[in-house]
């Protein structure tokens, strides 16, 4: 597992020639050997171990925050009338926009044909499902008597009581649900190969017989390929308009109330950007780390890199957009509450708030436009890092700015948090991270099967041979292979001991 | 379906089915190109095989044809699936809170919907159910594309002669395959090997497995008929439960302050000389209506027989009487009626909805009520009667009497003749 890859700028686009996706010229048995390192290894790297032990402190952290909280009640936290929403609904909105980039990728990706999303959907598809856990935490706990959050659901009981249906809360709860439901079952299909790899390859028992189990006896039958693929497409063609009905759901939560601030028709759209512009922050700062840990540069190449921070670009300068255009329309509506609101954003109390977040949101993204940020992982990482700040400040500043200085401003009221909060903000990073470290070391962090398929050697066509027909909906198209790319001669192949 | 893996099926003619030797179950084909996998595949499918399959680390582009593949019918499982989650998402909103539960009797109580009212909103209207229809036919759907391609590719299977062997070990890495069933029609255990051979392989192996009697160990069947011994005593402790009886309360595991630690009257303890737990008034005190000496105009009894005349404090005058018609038609005209007959708006809508098991006020115009001394009249406000709730709390005692003397009043006027209505009056009448 070095990190003495060494790495190949295939940012360069040459007019006629497409970049090779994945460099350091691998062959299948290669590229398995690469992708499978991680896990195979006896150890993981000692910053492997400072990490996990961190995450798992943090974890504990949550774990007691929400121990005391349930023996506590609410009052814990700084929530106070008017403001009875705070950092629960925030860290909420926050966590499930980050899993929208993973359901970006893996799904919306896929639909587009964009070949290169191969070498890092597995991993953001995980991001995914653990962030989609972390955003189930939050209004799972914020209910105060949390031993009756079941009342969520319908389900049968003696008192015939039933959800109301015509509440944005409980869309929520089935939006949220199918979720994570979905994510997890298109994470565990594509990865059913891949651990059918690992199966095959497992030297101790236990490992045998546990990824075995899990594998479902996979052996990579046509057969079942041509089924697979289907089942595959058609999860990605579900799972696009729900990832986009998931933010609009819970924009409604905000929108569907008459709160100004948040009684807007912009919130569904402005919501989901947001949640991919943070998705792919998130991904970025989870890759770059894992990439260079776990010697995966030659799979996940500076050209991954340089996409995903386009993508962060594009997002970053749709929310700017979007927060000149609240401005805009609070102007337009002539809505004396509206326009107050508004302007106590930028200037009243919690003007800290809001600049933060534009800074984070709308200043740092640009840096994008020049390529220097988009190639050196420390830029990356930096302004990345201002987007994770700046995508919960911007829920922070929705969420309490409108709550805390309604209509009577005899209620008005400042909301700070107390350590409770902070503590369990700081936790909900600690699953995250417990749950991702783990990932990374015991599961396929690359979809190796997928991955293969953009290798250009395992083109049929490649290889002379007349009958292959030319139509096919995944037809790797043989002018995307650059031969030139791979027998680079700055290219260097991967140094394994 | 078209075509499991034969990798997988058994076979219809399981040769040998004695314990212990191995059976040839087919023969492995390896090649290190997916070209190379097309070209063979596309050879063994026009020799006319029908048990085989090929195996490869990635889905390779066009093997279908090659291998004669047709497509699958998986979509239409979805699409079902699909309709059946936006109906039943439909469904479970109209159900849970725009259906009447009267109209449906017989559906338990715990699954009976009903209307729902929250601030002003329509029980059903379809933009406000679409979320949950959406999510409902996503989610439904997504379950039946993976749990239907499971199904179709016969999986999780997990003994596979295959899966023994070293060399398949690489199907999953870098190797391709193409494996012929000996349960083929068209095997032939020496010209197939010979076919196979001229397909340019990398290597060939033949397949063999140890038959075994197919029955699980002994012990494992002993460890899962416990397991489910084990899991079924809950559900049977619970059963136990709901029909039998206890003396202990109810075992809670989240209390929700319903049992609270507290005296019960009559209780003894310790803590006071007297060994009681509920503290006698110190001397001296009285309690609420202990100053109340007068049973007449109390209690509507004189001698502990309902009085049959007003208390003397009581003065009947128009002004008293329209202060009884006041209250009368505030506290008694909803069940009763203004005119006494039994027939107010509570009594008029049970018949209406022909609630079983109602009890209609009693006409006050009713001989036995006439009849009844004004004492019963009293104690009827006062304490209710079989099934009329008591008022009272809610009625002072000089506004019973007033009651009293308006609902006499009422039944003098509905039972009045002609010599009852004062001489200079009659003459409106007409
Ligand atoms: C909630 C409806 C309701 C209200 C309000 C109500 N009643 Fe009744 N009342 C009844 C019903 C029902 C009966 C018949 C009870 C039975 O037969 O079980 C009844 C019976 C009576 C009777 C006959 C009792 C007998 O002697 O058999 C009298 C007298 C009477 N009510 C007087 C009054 C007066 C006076 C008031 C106002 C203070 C009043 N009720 C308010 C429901 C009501």
């Amino acid at each position: 597992m070095s990190s003495a890859v060494r790495e190949i700028d295939n940012t360069l686009d040459v007019p006629g020639q497409r970049a090779a996706l994945i460099t350091g010229g691998h062959d299948l048995g290669s590229l398995t050997d690469v992708a499978c390192a991680p896990w195979e290894a006896p150890r993981p790297p000692r910053a492997w171990y400072i990490a996990f032990g961190l995450s798992l402190a943090l974890l504990a952290v949550l774990g007691a925050m929400i121990g005391y909280l349930v023996l506590n009640g609410v009052g814990v936290w700084g929530l106070n009338n008017p403001t009875g929403w705070a950092f629960d609904i925030t860290n909420f909105v926050f966590w499930v926009g980050i899993g929208h980039a993973g359901t970006l990728i893996s799904a919306i990706l896929f639909l587009f044909r964009q070949k290169w999303r191969t070498s890092i959907n597995r991993f953001a598809e995980a991001m995914t499902i653990f962030a989609v856990v972390c955003a189930g935490v939050f209004p799972g706990i914020h209910v105060g008597r949390i031993w009756l959050a079941y009342w969520l659901a319908p389900l049968p009981n003696q008192m015939a009581m039933w959800p109301n249906f015509r509440s944005p809360l409980l869309w929520d709860v089935f939006a949220v649900g199918t979720y994570a439901t979905v994510s997890m079952l298109f994470w565990y299909v594509g990865m059913i190969p891949d651990l059918a790899t690992f199966r095959d390859r497992a030297r101790s028992k236990w490992k045998q017989v546990v990824y075995g189990l899990l594998a479902l006896g996979w052996t990579g039958s046509s057969r079942h390929w041509h089924r697979f693929e289907r089942a595959y497409l058609i999860l990605a063609a579900l799972a696009t308009p729900l990832v986009l009905s998931v933010h609009s759901v819970v924009s409604f939560d905000f929108a569907v109330s008459q709160l100004p601030g948040w009684h807007t028709t912009i919130f569904p759209p402005y919501f989901v950007a947001g949640a991919i512009f943070g998705g792919f922050a998130m991904v970025l700062t989870l890759a770059i780390p894992a990439r260079e840990l776990f010697g995966l540069k030659n799979i996940i190449t500076p050209r991954h890199l340089d996409n995903m921070c386009k993508i962060t670009l594009l997002t970053g300068s749709i929310v700017g957009y979007a927060y000149l255009l609240e401005f805009f329309t609070a102007w337009y509506s002539g809505n004396p509450y509206e326009s107050f609101v508004f302007k106590a954003r930028a200037l009243g109390p919690y003007a800290w708030a809001y600049w933060t977040m534009i800074g984070c949101n709308v200043v740092a993204p640009q840096l994008f436009w020049f390529k220097a940020f988009r190639t050196r992982v420390w830029l990356i990482l930096l302004v990345v890092m201002c987007v994770n700040i700046g995508m919960w400040f911007e829920r922070f500043v929705i969420i309490v700015t409108s709550l805390s200085q309604d209509f009577l401003p005899s209620s008005w009221d400042y909301f700070r948090p107390t350590w409770v909060d902070l503590l369990t903000l700081a936790g909900s990073f600690g699953l995250f991270f417990t749950l991702f470290l783990l990932f990374c070391r015991y599961l396929p962090m690359v979809a190796m099967a997928e991955v293969k398929t953009v290798l250009p050697l395992t083109d049929p066509r490649a290889h002379p041979h007349p009958h292959v027909p030319a139509t096919r909906a995944f037809d790797y198209n043989p002018d995307e292979f650059d031969p030139a790319a791979t027998s680079n001669p700055r290219d260097a192949r991967e140094e394994r001991p | 379906m078209n075509g499991a893996s034969p990798a997988n099926a058994g076979g219809p003619q399981r040769p040998g089915t004695g314990r212990g030797g191995p059976v040839l179950r087919g023969l492995l084909v390896e090649f290190d190109s997916p070209g190379a996998l097309i070209t063979a595949a596309e050879r063994v499918r026009d020799a006319g095989y029908t048990r085989w399959d090929t195996h490869s680390p990635f889905p390779v582009h066009g093997i279908d044809a090659a291998m004669g593949i047709r497509p699958t019918r998986l979509p239409w499982i979805v699409l079902a699936l699909g309709v059946i989650g936006c109906i039943t998402g439909l469904a479970l909103q109209w159900w849970t809170n725009a259906a009447d539960a009267r109209h449906f009797p017989w559906v338990p109580v715990h699954l009976q919907g009903y209307t729902f009212h929250v601030s002003g909103k329509p029980l059903f209207s379809l933009p406000a159910n679409i979320p949950v229809i959406f999510e409902m036919t996503v989610l439904l759907a997504a379950l039946g594309a993976v749990v239907g391609m499971l199904a179709m590719n016969n999986l999780p299977l997990h003994h596979r002669p295959l899966l023994a062997l070293t060399r398949f070990k690489r199907a999953t890495c870098d190797r391709f395959f193409v494996y012929v069933d000996a349960a083929d029609p068209r095997f032939d255990p020496a010209g197939t090997p010979e076919f196979l051979a001229t397909l340019g392989a990398a290597a060939i192996e033949p397949v063999e497995e140890v038959v075994d009697s197919g029955r699980l160990p002994r012990g494992l069947t002993i460890a899962g008929l416990f397991i489910v011994c084990l899991a079924l005593l809950p559900p049977l402790l619970a059963a136990k439960a709901r029909v039998s009886k206890s003396e202990q309360p109810r075992f809670n595991i989240i209390a929700d302050m319903d049992n609270q630690e507290r005296f019960k009257a009559q209780q003894a303890h310790a803590l006071f000389a007297d060994g009681r737990a509920s503290r006698p008034p110190v001397a001296g005190t009285l309690a609420r209506g202990d100053l109340r000496g007068d049973p007449h105009f109390y209690e509507g009894r004189v001698a502990g027989e309902f009085a049959a005349t007003f208390p003397p404090q009581v003065q009947i005058t128009e002004g008293s009487i329209r202060r009884g018609q006041q209250r009368f038609n505030i506290y008694c005209a909803p069940c009763h009626g203004l005119g006494g007959a039994g027939d107010g708006i509570v009594a008029q809508r049970a018949l209406n909805l022909d609630t079983p098991g109602w009890v209609a006020p009693t006409s006050l115009l009713d001989p036995l009520v006439v009849e009844r001394p004004v004492g019963h009249l009293f104690n009827t406000i006062t304490n209710g009667i079989r099934t009329m709730p008591p008022y009272g709390d809610q009625i002072a005692e000089m506004d019973r009497w007033a009651i009293i003397a308006y609902v006499r009043t009422l039944e003098r006027s509905q039972n009045a003749r002609l010599e009852d209505v004062p001489a200079e009056l009659r003459s409106e009448l007409r």
